[in-house]
């Protein structure tokens, strides 16, 4: 995160909000942030609020835990979600989340913190 | 040129009481004393990491303990692939004329020496810190996630995926360094407890004391030689979350960049040994390497393809799934296993033929891969 010019803060600062950034120069986007464009090396890439909807794309339901913060919450599900903006973000969701279910975000108390929580969009 | 001159292996399992130095020095000994060679003739050391006991100077603090004052030593770390990427260095390391003979040693009491979840926890780790670890996900969440996609796109069923784990017990059963000595049947593996659906326990290998090394040489030591015809490395993501499509992942690039290193087809290999931390790896590694068609691989199995008497053996030995999985030395009894079936010295789990052979090694979560081809030379 060194030098990057952070403006918004995101779940991974505690704010209920899912980020990425847009390069100005190349069009690529990332999720994880870093203060250059990882396909064409500009700096600053502008920070985007995403809008929370997207598609699952896997999903692997935790029934085994490895701490005592998390082994309350078993099972929980772990979801790879493609956001409609175009980035794939790893996320907490629905325990009958199925590959390709079109899903939105809220966010969920996890092992003291909050975290992104996808659910089915009912059409 | 290069040439695997010594293999060295303990029993994978509980080593109550040794520790990480004491089971490399186990095995470094039975591959320097495999090889014909003497501690002094030993003049370069690659070796994997502890997650027991993580140290910056893990190769010289080994050295010091052997009692070896090596010309060049330092450790590597590629996770799961470590054990392949090593011997692809010690390759270059002599071929090069940097040093003569190389002990590759890899040793960890990953069982006795912490908790499970420790284990776990230390594993987790390769995930993205701030994007991927505050979920909570483990090492088989992670290859859940790929498990899913996979079942998804290419309409593998649960029954299928399972068949790995019980070929890999199979074969456990006849070496008696192995891990598991029950059987167990496809029942027995659905039936097992849910850790990271769709895997299940036996889906998953087993956290395992134990050590592995090797000698890579110039020259051959003995009658027969086994010699590195090639070897090539692919690196696409670190984190799943960063990962691309199953298409593109490095399995494919690595093998396809060691068969153009090696001149080496894979209708001229006879045995395999190929990464299995889990049945989905083994199952998509396969696929992806072309031992088998895309979604042929559980077909192969059910037909015998891949037993000790079948047109390709795999992973005789009984792979990471029921030999264990000790970190880096776990996929390291891959190559050891590989070394006697081509050195005719397998016993009761001996093929026909390894006279060429596949090796092939994954780290992360299908993140850094290593694919090298052997040959047995006379």
């Amino acid at each position: 995160m060194s030098g990057s010019k952070q403006t918004m803060a995101d779940w991974t600062k505690g704010a209920e909000a899912i980020t990425y950034q847009s390069c100005a120069a190349c069009g690529t986007l990332q999720y994880f942030r870093r203060s250059f464009c990882v396909n064409c090396g500009a700096p600053d890439p502008e920070e985007k609020c995403a809008s929370g909807q997207g598609r699952v794309y896997a999903t692997s339901l935790v029934c085994r835990a490895a701490t005592p913060e998390t082994r309350a919450h078993v099972p929980y599900n772990i979801v790879l979600v493609d956001a409609v903006e175009g980035f794939r973000m790893m996320a907490h969701g629905d325990i009958d989340l199925a590959i390709g279910d079109q899903v939105t975000a809220r966010f969920a108390p996890f092992a003291g913190r909050l975290v992104p929580y996808f659910q089915r969009i009912t059409p | 040129m290069s040439f695997i001159t010594g293999v060295g292996l303990t029993a994978f399992g509980r080593h109550e009481g040794a520790s990480s130095l004491d089971l490399m020095s186990q095995a470094a000994e039975l591959a320097i004393a495999d090889a014909g060679l003497k501690r002094g003739d030993i003049d370069g050391i690659l070796c994997g990491y502890s997650t027991v006991a993580p140290h910056i100077m893990l190769a010289t603090v080994f050295a010091e303990h052997f009692g070896i004052q090596p010309t060049y030593a330092h450790a590597v770390q590629v996770g799961g692939a470590t054990g392949l990427a090593m011997t692809m260095l010690a390759h270059h390391l002599v071929d090069s004329n940097v040093v003569k003979h190389v002990l590759v040693v890899a040793g960890e009491n990953r069982l006795t020496g912490q908790s499970r979840d420790a284990s776990i926890l230390a594993l987790a780790q390769v995930g993205h810190p701030d994007y991927e670890v505050p979920l909570g996900p483990t090492i088989p969440a992670y290859y859940g996630l790929v498990a899913s996609r996979y079942m998804h796109e290419y309409g593998l069923p649960q029954e299928d995926l399972v068949e790995f784990a019980v070929l890999m017990r199979r074969h456990a059963l006849m070496h008696p360094g192995a891990q598991f000595h029950d059987a167990i049947t496809v029942a027995d593996v659905l039936a097992s407890k849910p850790v990271a659906l769709p895997l299940k326990l036996l889906d998953c290998c087993p956290v395992s004391d134990g050590g592995a090394a090797f000698v890579i040489s110039r020259e051959p030591t003995g009658e027969i030689g086994v010699r590195l015809r090639g070897c090539a490395q692919a690196h696409t993501h670190q984190h799943i979350t960063a990962a691309p499509a199953l298409s593109e992942l490095g399995a494919e690039i690595a093998v396809a960049r060691a068969k153009a290193a090696s001149g080496v087809a894979i209708s001229d290999v006879r045995y395999a040994a190929v990464y299995d931390s889990f049945t989905i790896t083994l199952a998509m590694l396969l696929e992806d390497l072309g031992l088998a068609g895309r979604g042929e691989a559980a077909a192969k199995v059910r037909s015998g393809h891949f037993n000790c008497d079948g047109a390709m053996p795999l992973n005789t030995h009984g792979g990471l799934l029921s030999y264990g999985h000790c970190g880096v030395g776990g996929a390291m009894a891959h190559l050891v296993e590989t070394h006697l079936q081509m050195t005719g010295r397998a016993g009761n789990r001996q093929v026909r033929d390894a006279s060429v052979a596949l090796l092939h090694g994954d780290g992360g979560v299908l993140s850094s891969h290593v694919s090298m081809f052997l040959e047995r030379t006379r």
